[in-house]
């Protein structure tokens, strides 16, 4: 964890600076029924998907949907079956078409274009995965992955080159002379991953990808998944029913209620500060410890001691505020470890070691840190093996703050919000 | 007073005869082009049939038999059957009923199978070939034998016609539905990535269709075969005229022989053509 994090942090602050807008949804609405259109004025949008129904006899998909993407973002949208998911992302690639609202990507209005200008848009800018994989039963493996290239109008032999690529990257080399039927589900889904990024899309669409796998596959996938947008770090917009799926995955998440967002935000967001009853509900039984970070709980350290301050400095000051340890910092800010009272008062008596000015290595414990993105539920494990706070570690290995305890478990309390607030 | 007032009388007998008589007054030539392709085709299948003698024909019923239902008993029973059908004395009228049979089949797929697509992707083309095919399937086949007779003559060709209109219903339906029940996510995949309507047809939805298509044809060919008696009241040589004439003589025997002779024709083709839809099929299951 502590390892992969820097390259994280550098990719998510490089989108938030570049912040270049890819998506952008204003004022969408879908409704089915015969006055579609006059359902989508202001009069309606203040009343519920179910009273718009008794009323008009008119079923309303999406309401009044807007939110915007940025180009790299992991996007997610998630809601329970009927809320409209499914029919929101088929909107943005046209496959339905909406009632009202604009749909910008790339600076394009799509819901402007023409049959033939869709086409060209559709194979120049998106990929998708279905939730059944959507594959060609009667062809191979090779052929399906290579489906959109043909559609794209490559030569034979490019297509095959690019889609052997792309298996190989979805780890299904040796399987491309087989037929869909032959493989299971995972690889299956595998295949429809590689015709989707074949065609080197900005934006990737999934529609419950990972839906229709078994539990354990599904976590693979998702791993899996997770490396390859590493190296490839598409535009993605993903469509699940599952709250675990979405908070691991995501950097946002739009929640969907009856065809309108109930809330947008970051997975900390949406699991600890709920925008309404809905999603309070929803994410109910959401485990905290898989979306807080260590940055969002962690404190100041009370008690700091600076290597060149010298043992016995130190040792004061540790009596002074009652503490038997603390962690050391070197002037860069840099933490060296931990020390404590026992550990000083030994070298204060050894007549060698006592001469010495700085709180040196003999003195210092090194104890694992973290980063402040780290979740909670990876600091399980250091909580338990060692005593103290947890250091969070912040650019060059400098100290931020610590992570103490009591706070975590406070944190992931089930009860929280209800007594301890 | 319970019986319907006979002043109400819409004269619908009397408008359809008048739209023959201008049909057949003014497209005669229509007719005559219609007929003559017609006919050609019929000729070319009874050329081949005619000409492929008994010791070759019996020997390839026994491979199609063997090599497409891979069991070699279905292979001894078609060249069994067939055999039968030479010693009853029927074989050159199994041949002509074969060519007849052939040849109706040939159209209504030609014809069938693009109305199929065209219902398949227009709801209101659906809507309105919906009945019309209720009505070639329900109406009485001697209602259309006696125009198709006063259109193209006494012979193979009208009953040809006869066997379109009534055998092709089942491979339109099954090429509507076949289309319709495609996978919705193989066609969206394909839409997805850009693909045009013509694209999405050919590339997903005939392929995907194809098992349910071929059901279709095996229905369509067997209700052609079912037509073979009907067609030789106008002319159809084959062992429908033989059925006809021996219920004409009180022939109990010679009737039965040549309606026997008709079922095994009838058996051979449908396991044949069945395992073709079959063969389809086995590519096409996708894994749920």
């Amino acid at each position: 964890m502590d390892q992969g994090n820097p390259l994280v942090e550098e990719t998510a602050s490089a989108v938030s600076s570049l912040s270049e807008e890819v998506v952008r949804v204003e004022g969408l609405w879908k409704v089915y029924g015969r006055e579609s259109k006059r359902i989508t004025s202001d009069k309606y949008s203040q009343m519920s998907k179910d009273d718009i129904r008794k009323k008009t006899g008119n079923i309303v998909g999406l309401k009044d949907v807007s939110f915007s993407i940025s180009k790299g973002e992991f996007f997610i949208i998630m809601g329970l079956s009927g809320s409209g998911k499914s029919t929101l992302i088929r909107n943005l690639i046209r496959l339905i078409r909406p009632t009202t609202g604009r749909i910008t990507i790339n600076g394009v209005n799509i819901t402007k274009l023409s049959e033939n200008d869709l086409l060209e848009f559709r194979k120049k800018t998106f990929g998708m995965v279905f939730q059944n994989y959507g594959l060609l039963p009667h062809l191979t493996v090779l052929d399906n992955a290579a489906y959109g290239l043909k559609v794209r109008g490559l030569p034979k032999g490019k297509q095959y080159a690019k889609a052997m690529r792309f298996l190989e990257t979805v780890g299904l080399s040796g399987w491309e002379d087989y037929y869909p039927n032959e493989l299971s589900g995972g690889m299956q889904q595998r295949v429809g991953l590689a015709r989707a990024l074949a065609n080197d899309p900005e934006i990737l669409l999934m529609d419950e990808p990972f839906s229709g796998l078994d539990p354990l596959i599904r976590r693979q996938m998702q791993d899996e998944f997770i490396e390859i947008q590493d190296k490839l770090n598409k535009t993605i917009i993903f469509v699940t029913h599952d709250l675990s799926e979405a908070l691991k995955l995501g950097d946002r998440i739009a929640i969907l209620h009856d065809g309108e967002i109930a809330q947008i935000g970051t997975p900390e967001e949406i699991v600890t500060v709920p925008a309404d009853s809905y999603v309070q509900e929803f994410v109910q039984d959401a485990s905290p410890a898989k979306v807080v970070t260590a940055g969002s709980i962690m404190v100041e350290p009370e008690v700091l001691l600076y290597s060149w301050e010298g043992p016995r400095t130190a040792l004061s000051i540790l009596k002074n505020a009652r503490r038997s340890g603390a962690f050391v910092v070197d002037k860069k800010g840099i933490l060296l470890g931990v020390t404590n009272i026992n550990r000083l008062e030994r070298i204060i008596e050894n007549p060698v070691e006592s001469q010495t000015k700085r709180i040196d290595a003999s003195a210092i414990t090194k104890i694992p840190s973290v980063s402040e993105d780290t979740i909670l539920e990876d600091l399980f494990g250091i909580v338990s093996a060692n005593p103290y706070p947890i250091p969070v570690i912040g650019e060059n290995r400098r100290l931020v703050g610590v992570v103490r305890t009591d706070d975590i478990f406070e944190t992931i309390s089930p009860n929280r919000g209800d007594q301890n607030d | 007073m319970i019986d319907f007032p006979e002043i109400i009388r819409i004269p619908l007998r009397d408008w359809i005869d008048e739209i023959m008589s201008w049909l057949l007054n003014n497209l005669e030539t229509f007719f005559d082009a219609v007929g003559w392709s017609i006919l050609q085709v019929m000729l070319g299948f009874e050329f081949v049939f005619t000409h492929i003698p008994w010791f070759i024909f019996i020997p390839l019923a026994f491979l199609g038999g063997w090599r497409m239902l891979k069991s070699l008993s279905s292979g001894i029973t078609f060249a069994l059957m067939l055999f039968l059908i030479g010693t009853f004395g029927y074989w050159e009228m199994a041949m002509q009923t074969l060519s007849l049979v052939s040849a109706s089949v040939l159209f209504s797929l030609l014809i069938g199978i693009p109305t199929g697509i065209l219902m398949a992707q227009n709801n209101r083309a659906e809507s309105i070939i919906k009945p019309v095919l209720d009505g070639m399937q329900t109406m009485p086949s001697f209602v259309y034998l006696i125009p198709a007779l006063m259109f193209f003559g006494l012979g193979r060709v009208p009953s040809v016609i006869a066997t379109i209109i009534y055998a092709a219903p089942p491979v339109i339906r099954l090429t509507n539905v076949g289309i319709r029940t495609v996978n919705p996510e193989a066609v969206e995949a394909a839409k997805a990535f850009g693909a045009k309507r013509k694209q999405v047809l050919w590339d997903v939805q005939m392929p995907l269709a194809k098992p349910s298509i071929m059901v279709g044809v095996n229905q369509t060919t067997m209700m052609a075969l079912a037509m073979v008696v009907i067609g030789s009241m106008i002319g159809a040589k084959g062992l429908g005229m033989e059925v006809l004439l021996s219920i004409n003589r009180i022939e109990v025997g010679r009737g039965f022989e040549a309606g026997i002779s008709i079922v095994f024709l009838a058996i051979i083709i449908d396991r044949l053509t069945f395992s073709l839809s079959e063969r389809t099929s086995q590519n096409n299951q996708s894994h749920e």
